[in-house]
């Protein structure tokens, strides 16, 4: 029987000739993640177990991006207990604050992760880094202390999903209006435990950055993960990575067979396609930009996890140069990583958002969390290019965000509503 | 082991945003996480749960973020077990990992209402909605769920692939 990609990497790292959804197996784990948040319980959980020793230091990952810069007393002792616990063990994979970013977009673009691996995040996001061909997937803090005190970790194999995407892009619509238009159609629990394979002809046309951004959604369908086909572009990612150009590792690459079989399988046609939003508060209460009308906006969020790469950084320029943001709107712009901020800076960028009323941010998940950086107050409503609208997410639990893709969200700063860019 | 307690109801999509927003995820103490469970859907919820309660969920129970301070805290106010239609992939693993019962029955879930009275039979697979004078089935947990489920959570699996049971 023929296999997917999820079900061809986890038979490699089980050891075996393959494996069938369903299966519980336990897998090596070529790196195990977490933020300063996951990582205060997965440290509090080990020291609780007794365990002094971890199963290999250079597969352990650790990056304080959430309450990071510390927002406050509280955020600055569990970074200090991280940063600590990462001395002690000497891990290699410690990124301070200013030295790397969003755990997600720093993880890929760094080389800790490479396709073909296994890696778990403690962070449901971690699905992002399945833009580059391997396996991520978001666990909480008991697994991750699990990975790091033994290597391994147990999975159920998960059903796949199959979903295909042709036709030419009409503008302004990227992976984010792919990945929204997608969980309009299977909701939010319509890929659950499954991991979405995405296929088609239109990741020609767009770079590696929508692959990240659609990946990273796979969970807000309820997917284990978020899959790519390895090519071109993946290789040309991995192989400018800082970690590949050191160190040379070697890596594998999975294609499905022509016959794996797909618990879902889709086909889209993208052709008509218009930007889409998610309204609140749920990501699949989607449809186009153009049906919501005269919705005043008192904040916009462009970048993070989901759409903080250069390319959504160039976006956003393009959409503000010479223009400014509505005099009742902020408008905060966080880059992915330092990585790209500096090639933001070098492209002229963060001068344009600031010459148009913009916020500038250092690397944060803060506002996305509700926790600082642009938290939402009473009544609040924001445009974000982030994943998640549920109530309260990013703040008061009347506030109400709205989902969309970083040129609806640059236009809609403008404007002062949800707006689209065709309305400039 | 036999579960027993009265009915907190709620509906479906019940994402850990809402069971834990972000502003207390810098919280790992049980005592802390109780005050705050459910806060943005009930702020009295943690003044309401009675030890044992147990929630009776609709679809995609758990969605969302994966923090592990929301099943912790679902624990730690004093719930018993959650039974659902449905649970989201990494709520129902952080469940299992740190011993919170879960049970998926979208007959139990359907026919149950707030208040009602219920006993789960965890490995005999039944629940028994004692108010209503009804049995559920549920699927019995695969042998290695099971596994970690004796051993009171993931610690246990650990601690023996270590050597140091």
């Amino acid at each position: 029987m023929g296999q997917t990609i999820a079900e061809k990497i986890i038979a490699e790292h089980a050891r075996v000739e393959c494996v069938v959804p369903g299966q519980i197996v336990t897998v090596p784990v070529d790196m195990a993640m977490a933020n300063e948040l996951s990582a205060a319980l997965s440290i509090k959980e080990l020291k609780s177990w007794g365990i002094e020793k971890l199963f290999d230091t250079n597969r352990v990952c650790l990056i304080p991006d959430h309450f990071t810069p510390n927002k406050d007393i509280n955020a600055a002792g569990i970074t200090r207990t991280v940063r600590e616990f990462a001395n002690k063990h000497d891990i290699k994979w410690y990124f301070e604050v200013g030295r790397a970013g969003i755990e997600h977009a720093v993880l890929p673009m760094e080389g800790v992760i490479l396709p073909g691996q296994i890696m778990v995040g403690g962070d449901s996001h971690s699905c992002t880094a399945g833009a580059i061909n391997c396996l991520a997937t978001g666990v909480g803090s008991t697994d991750i202390a699990c990975a790091w005190a033994t290597g391994d970790i147990w999975l159920k194999v998960p059903q796949s999903a199959k979903l295909t995407y042709s036709g030419k892009l009409p503008p302004y619509v990227y992976g984010k209006d792919l990945i929204l238009y997608a969980l309009k159609d299977l909701g939010t629990a319509g890929a659950t435990y499954m991991s979405i394979e995405f296929h088609g002809s239109v990741f020609d046309q767009l770079p590696m950055a929508d692959r990240f951004t659609m990946a990273n959604m796979a969970i807000e369908a309820g997917g284990k993960t978020g899959i790519f086909r390895f090519d071109e572009k993946t290789k040309e990612l991995v192989e400018s990575t800082p970690r590949y150009k050191a160190e040379k590792p070697s890596y594998k690459t999975y294609d499905p067979d022509p016959d794996a079989v797909y618990a879902i399988e889709r086909k889209y046609d993208v052709s008509n396609l218009e930007p889409m939003i998610a309204r609140p508060f749920s990501p699949d209460l989607v449809g186009p930009v153009s049906e919501i009308k005269n919705v005043k906006i008192d904040q916009v969020v462009i970048g993070t996890c989901t759409n903080g790469w250069l390319d959504d950084m160039i976006r956003a320029a393009e959409i503000l140069k010479g223009r400014k943001v509505h005099r009742d709107v902020k408008a905060i712009i966080i880059p992915g990583s330092q990585k790209i901020a500096r090639q933001a800076f070098d492209l002229g960028l963060p001068q344009i958002f600031i010459d148009a009323g913009c916020v500038f941010s250092t690397s944060t998940c803060g506002p996305c969390i509700g926790g600082h950086m642009g938290v939402l107050g009473e009544n609040d409503v924001c445009v974000s290019t982030t994943n998640r609208n549920f109530k309260g997410r990013m703040g008061h639990i009347t506030s109400r965000v709205y989902l969309a893709n970083t040129s609806v969200a640059a236009a809609s700063a403008v404007l002062g509503r949800v707006g689209s860019p065709v309305e400039l | 082991m036999i579960l027993k307690g009265s009915v907190y109801k709620t509906g479906e999509n019940i994402n850990t945003d809402v069971i834990m927003p972000g502003r207390w995820c810098h919280l790992t103490d049980d005592k802390e996480l109780a005050k705050h469970c459910m806060e943005d859907l009930d702020i009295d919820f943690h003044k309401k749960i009675k030890v044992g309660d147990i929630i009776v969920a609709d679809d995609n129970f758990g969605c969302g973020s994966s923090r592990e301070v929301a099943p912790l805290s679902i624990k730690a106010v004093g719930i018993s077990a959650v039974v659902a239609k449905s649970f989201a992939r990494i709520f129902y693993r952080n469940a299992i990992n740190i011993g919170l019962p879960i049970f998926e029955s979208p007959e139990c879930a359907d026919a149950t209402e707030a208040g009602d009275r219920l006993e789960i039979d965890m490995f005999g697979g039944k629940i028994k909605n004692i108010t209503k004078g009804k049995d559920f089935a549920f699927a019995p947990f695969p042998p290695f769920m099971k596994t970690i489920i004796d051993k009171g959570g993931l610690k246990g699996w650990v601690l023996e692939k270590l050597g140091k049971a």
